[in-house]
């Protein structure tokens, strides 16, 4: 394969590493202070723009595998389709902090950082080696340890990124010292390799190697017992930060989890089904009992975020294509909702000062009227009620558990959603049934209300494209069977 | 092999180095500087068993990974160090059990 083709089948990479690095040069030279709010604007349009690009040229992809870079990068629909829900959901989130309201992220390094994270997001989901797998997660947790703490002042920012940073280094250590068993034991780094070492007898350093390296990865998308630093980052993070970490990261490295488990270690799907039950459980009774207790509304959607991968991990240790494609479309809705929750969360402020805790969103019904309809559809779509988005996603992945005799387990995702409910009803319950404290300030800038009413329009119309969503998702993952 | 030293010998060795970092993470309640310290131990097993695994194998692919391991454990120490200097611009400590604000 000639330059040319190389360059064409990774081209959503290379359009985000032109971006990034045109917008250093933006950024370093056009930073005197008379022209910082137009070199704001630009560096906002360009990175906005780079996603945009990025995404029209996920059309232009070849829909077959391709393989590059010596056997480190691959492409094929199911990879599409991720990069495709990974830069709308980085689109969502630089959309929604560039309204003026940014509480001090809004500034040209975020937009710069968050790119060079979503492009290693891009390169986690085409990864096709161990090593390509290592440079993509750090390529996405490095510039998010530090937006993380982009509030310098901030007491509250420094400790979520001091905390975000030691426990992803750590998760990250034992990642890598799983990738070194596994790269031991099988004697390759590539995903096919080590699929067909797997044919012979499995060694116990490949087992062992696998768990962990699925431990790290369960640090990645918050699952229990590793989910210690989701609240306390999700709550210290300025809100636009906690938006972009509650949307996207998670959607890449489900992929990955996707691709080590369903590609690589397809072989001993066995062992690594016990340990995807054993983490869909904790993080199901995790996310949903500590959720109960919380005043802060950003910490409450973190235990969520802890709760639906609970039920995204139930669908993928079923193990079957069913399994798959529910995983797929749970995560496509939880883009949506999470997009549709802190769209509305970045609209509540009160005296040009943003709220987080609970108790402000009462009697947000009779000051804010279509805000608060929007919240209840969001909150009724997370906690899975028909006919909105998120009833299909849990229904999805229950029902491919039941399939493949996780009965137990489909059960104790009933139980827990049924748990969850009360935490979603209850600000349902503060918003019509109570009356406000004080009045919130007006208004919705433009940016929210867009991004808003996308995802309540996704949510709300999911049932009608499900069919042909579920057609596309089962067409593009059937190359793991 | 080389002189009597297995590989069994170097993969120990990771392992306790490994198991040092970790307990080092958890169990020190001094300073945050101790954990980065850990952390670079952790890292540095690694490396030691895909260096031992890369030379036992003769495959080269180990090597090369540690050395982008070597790579990107350089810019974590340095966000890391520089996290922490804004950290203790704000709270004026970095000892572990201050790291308290947020909890619950």
């Amino acid at each position: 394969m000639n330059l040319v083709q190389t360059f064409s089948v990774a081209l959503p990479e290379f359009i985000l590493v032109a971006v990034a690095l045109s917008l250093v040069l933006v950024a370093a030279f056009a930073n005197s202070s008379e022209s910082e709010a137009s070199t704001l604007k630009l560096v906002r349009s360009l990175s906005l723009g780079g996603y945009g690009l990025a995404f029209l040229s996920l059309f232009m992809l070849p829909a077959g595998q391709v393989v590059l870079f010596n056997g480190l990068f691959a492409i094929d629909g199911f990879a599409i389709y991720m990069k495709g829900l990974a830069l709308l959901g980085a689109f969502f989130a630089s959309w929604l902090v560039s309204d003026g309201w940014g509480e001090g992220v809004d500034r040209a390094e975020f937009h710069l950082l968050v790119l060079m994270a979503v492009l290693g997001m891009l390169l986690m989901i085409s990864a096709h080696d161990l090593i390509a797998l290592y440079m993509g997660l750090e390529l996405q947790s490095l510039p998010l340890y530090v937006i993380a703490s982009m509030r310098t002042n901030s007491l509250r920012s420094s400790e979520a990124g001091l905390k975000y940073f030691l426990l992803g280094a750590l998760s990250s250590g034992m990642l890598l010292y799983g990738a070194s068993l596994v790269y031991g034991f099988a004697g390759s780094t590539a995903y096919a390799d080590i699929a067909t070492s797997l044919n012979d007898d499995v060694s116990v350093g490949l087992t062992v190697g696998m768990v962990f390296l699925l431990s790290g990865l369960a640090f990645k998308i918050s699952a229990a017992p590793f989910h210690m630093w989701t609240p306390d980052v999700y709550e210290g993070a300025p809100t636009p930060v906690t938006a972009l970490f509650a949307i996207v990261p998670k959607v890449a490295a489900m992929t990955l989890i996707m691709n080590v488990t369903y590609f690589a270690f397809s072989g001993i799907s066995d062992q690594w089904s016990q340990i995807l039950i054993a983490l869909s459980v904790a993080s199901m009774i995790v996310g949903a009992t500590g959720a109960i207790m919380q005043q802060n509304i950003k910490r409450m959607l973190a235990y969520s975020s802890i709760a639906h991968m609970g039920y995204a991990l139930a669908g993928l240790a079923a193990g079957s294509l069913e399994g798959a494609a529910g995983v797929v479309i749970y995560m496509t809705t939880y883009v949506f909702m999470g997009a549709g929750a802190f769209s509305i969360i970045m609209s509540l402020r009160r005296d040009d000062a943003p709220v987080e805790r609970i108790s402000d969103l009462s009697g947000l019904s009779s000051t804010h009227p279509l805000l608060a309809a929007g919240m209840m559809v969001v909150m009724f779509s997370m906690a899975g009620i028909p006919p909105l988005a998120g009833f299909f996603g849990k229904w999805y992945v229950f029902l491919a558990a039941v399939n493949a005799g996780l009965v137990p387990l489909a059960i104790i995702g009933v139980l827990t959603s049924v748990v969850g409910a009360f935490y979603y009803l209850r600000i349902i319950k503060l918003m019509y049934f109570e009356d406000a404290d004080a009045p919130l300030d007006e208004g919705i800038s433009r940016q929210n209300r867009l991004v808003l009413v996308a995802s309540l329009a996704f949510i709300i119309l999911f049932f009608l494209g499900i069919g042909q969503l579920s057609g596309v998702v089962g067409a593009n993952i059937v190359a793991f069977f | 092999m080389i002189g009597g030293i297995t590989l069994a010998h170097y993969l120990t060795v990771a392992g306790i180095l490994f198991v040092f970092g970790v307990f080092g993470i958890f169990i020190n309640r001094k300073n945050v500087i101790t954990i980065l310290m850990s952390i670079e131990l952790i890292l540095l097993s690694v490396s030691i068993n895909l260096v031992a695994f890369s030379a036992y194998s003769s495959d080269l692919t180990g090597q090369i990974f540690s050395l982008f391991i070597l790579t990107v454990a350089a810019a974590e120490a340095a966000i890391g160090l520089a996290i922490l200097v804004v950290y203790f611009r704000n709270r004026g400590s970095i000892a572990v059990e201050d790291i308290n604000v947020m909890k619950g």
